[in-house]
């Protein structure tokens, strides 16, 4: 291979690789916190709601995990644009994205709840909790205890995916590589450097997520086991 | 303006033939260097479990885009044609060894250590441990994740639109462009996916209760 490497773009663009990786962490985080909110809602409804409601949520998740997440942001972004409703490419991205990882955590929180130990829920009955009280005391929190490993790397996934938002321009760090490979010609060199940026992003993540993790599972910290 | 009829439909569902050629390819190819990932994930050489580590760790850490946007590119540094299905059976690939890799490790390691030992005790050698003792238990336990994983490269396939290839998302893009109906378009388009990757997952749920080996 003759080719050689130039990465002397950088000098002058490393700020918009930077601006670009601030966008997506905006993107993605919003996203993966109300999609977290969704699917933990859904998944308590998937267990302990009624009949209707099990089975609308049931054909909501398998709806989006059978689908590719492109699809669902042309969907968004393209579809309801044609019936009238024209939004931004950012807040279609970030509606798509929250759809998408709802249906995910709606999945994972549901395996959570549904481990939850029988004795647990007759210990709150005997307490006299109420079912609302039983849910958030005694079920929600070591659910996504057990199930938390599951949870962080499927929102790394999200953060990943959410390159493919770049499609309808939305404005994030693919986006601003095909800018920056558009005006250099230097497509794969641009590429590499997304690849390592994106890397250090999703590192960041599990960082961060393993920093959570251990804010908020106090109690596993304790007693040094999983619960 | 086009009106959308049954033509754009037959027109979908021969487009979504290359989606599944693509998923075969990239499980074909991504089966290979899964197995030879996990593998290496096992070994006891601390140089092969290393480099495997590495790869698997950089490849799940890239969004599937930007690894198929450097081999699309890459490519053309090579100075090969630029071939889209090239470039994304390529990525496709190297972007599902990552992830059976990893998953198949799970399977190897779930395999009971006294099957190792047993094995150990009959004077089997490494090569033997495997091909008659590990990898067949393996392959059962295997059976219902990497099924239920199918579901995610059929999904991911719908990423070679991107870089051109006429797959079945990008067969919706050009549908779309001449009817202009795109919520109709993609609605089918999703549809079709759904037709394809559903049986999938019932598929892997019916066989991690039949080889009951979620225990």
């Amino acid at each position: 291979m003759t080719y050689r490497f130039d990465f002397s773009f950088l000098a002058e663009r490393w700020p918009a690789f930077l601006e670009g990786a601030w966008l997506t962490i905006q993107l993605t985080v919003v996203s993966i916190a109300l999609g977290f909110v969704l699917g933990t809602l859904c998944a308590v409804l998937r267990v302990y709601g009624g009949g209707v409601v099990r089975r609308v949520i049931g054909v909501y998740v398998e709806l989006i995990r059978n689908t590719p997440l492109l699809v669902q942001i042309f969907i968004v972004y393209f579809g309801l644009a044609s019936l009238g409703l024209k939004l931004s490419a950012e807040l279609s991205a970030i509606i798509a994205l929250v759809i998408n990882v709802g249906a995910y955590t709606t999945e994972i929180m549901r395996a959570g709840i549904e481990s939850t130990g029988r004795t647990q829920l007759e210990a709150a009955d005997c307490l006299g909790l109420t079912r609302l009280q039983t849910i958030l005391h005694i079920v929600l929190l070591p659910a996504m205890e057990r199930v938390y490993p599951a949870l962080s790397s499927q929102f790394v996934l999200l953060m990943l995916a959410s390159s493919v938002t770049s499609q309808i321009s939305a404005e994030e760090l693919t986006a601003i590589a095909n800018v920056i490979q558009s005006d250099t010609y230097r497509s794969f060199e641009v590429y590499l450097v997304v690849a390592v940026v994106y890397l250090a992003l999703s590192f960041l993540y599990r960082f961060g997520f393993w920093l959570i993790g251990r804010l908020l599972f106090v109690r596993r910290r304790k007693l040094g086991t999983a619960i | 303006m086009n009106q959308f009829t049954s033509v754009h439909v037959i027109y979908l569902l021969e487009a979504a033939r290359w989606t599944l050629l693509l998923s075969l390819i990239a499980l074909a190819g991504g089966g290979v260097l899964g197995l030879a990932l996990a593998l290496g994930r096992v070994s006891r050489l601390r140089i092969l479990r290393g480099m495997a580590i590495a790869y698997i760790q950089i490849v799940q850490g890239t969004p599937l885009l930007v690894l198929l946007f450097l081999s699309y590119f890459g490519l053309s540094l090579a100075g090969y044609r630029l071939d889209p299905l090239v470039a994304a059976g390529l990525s496709l690939t190297f972007y599902v060894g990552a992830f059976l890799g990893e998953i198949w490790r799970g399977c190897i390691e779930a395999v009971p250590r006294t099957q190792w030992e047993a094995s150990d005790c009959l004077g089997l050698n490494r090569f033997q441990q495997y091909t008659h003792v590990i990898l067949p238990q393996a392959v059962r336990i295997a059976t219902a994740p990497t099924v239920g994983f199918m579901v995610q490269v059929v999904k991911n396939t719908s990423l070679a639109s991107i870089i051109g290839f006429v797959e079945l998302t990008r067969a919706g893009q050009i549908v779309n462009n001449s009817t202009f109906q795109p919520f109709l378009v993609f609605l089918i388009v999703a549809a079709i996916y759904f037709a394809i990757c559903y049986p999938l997952s019932v598929a892997s749920r019916v066989l991690e209760r039949k080889l009951h080996v979620a225990r």
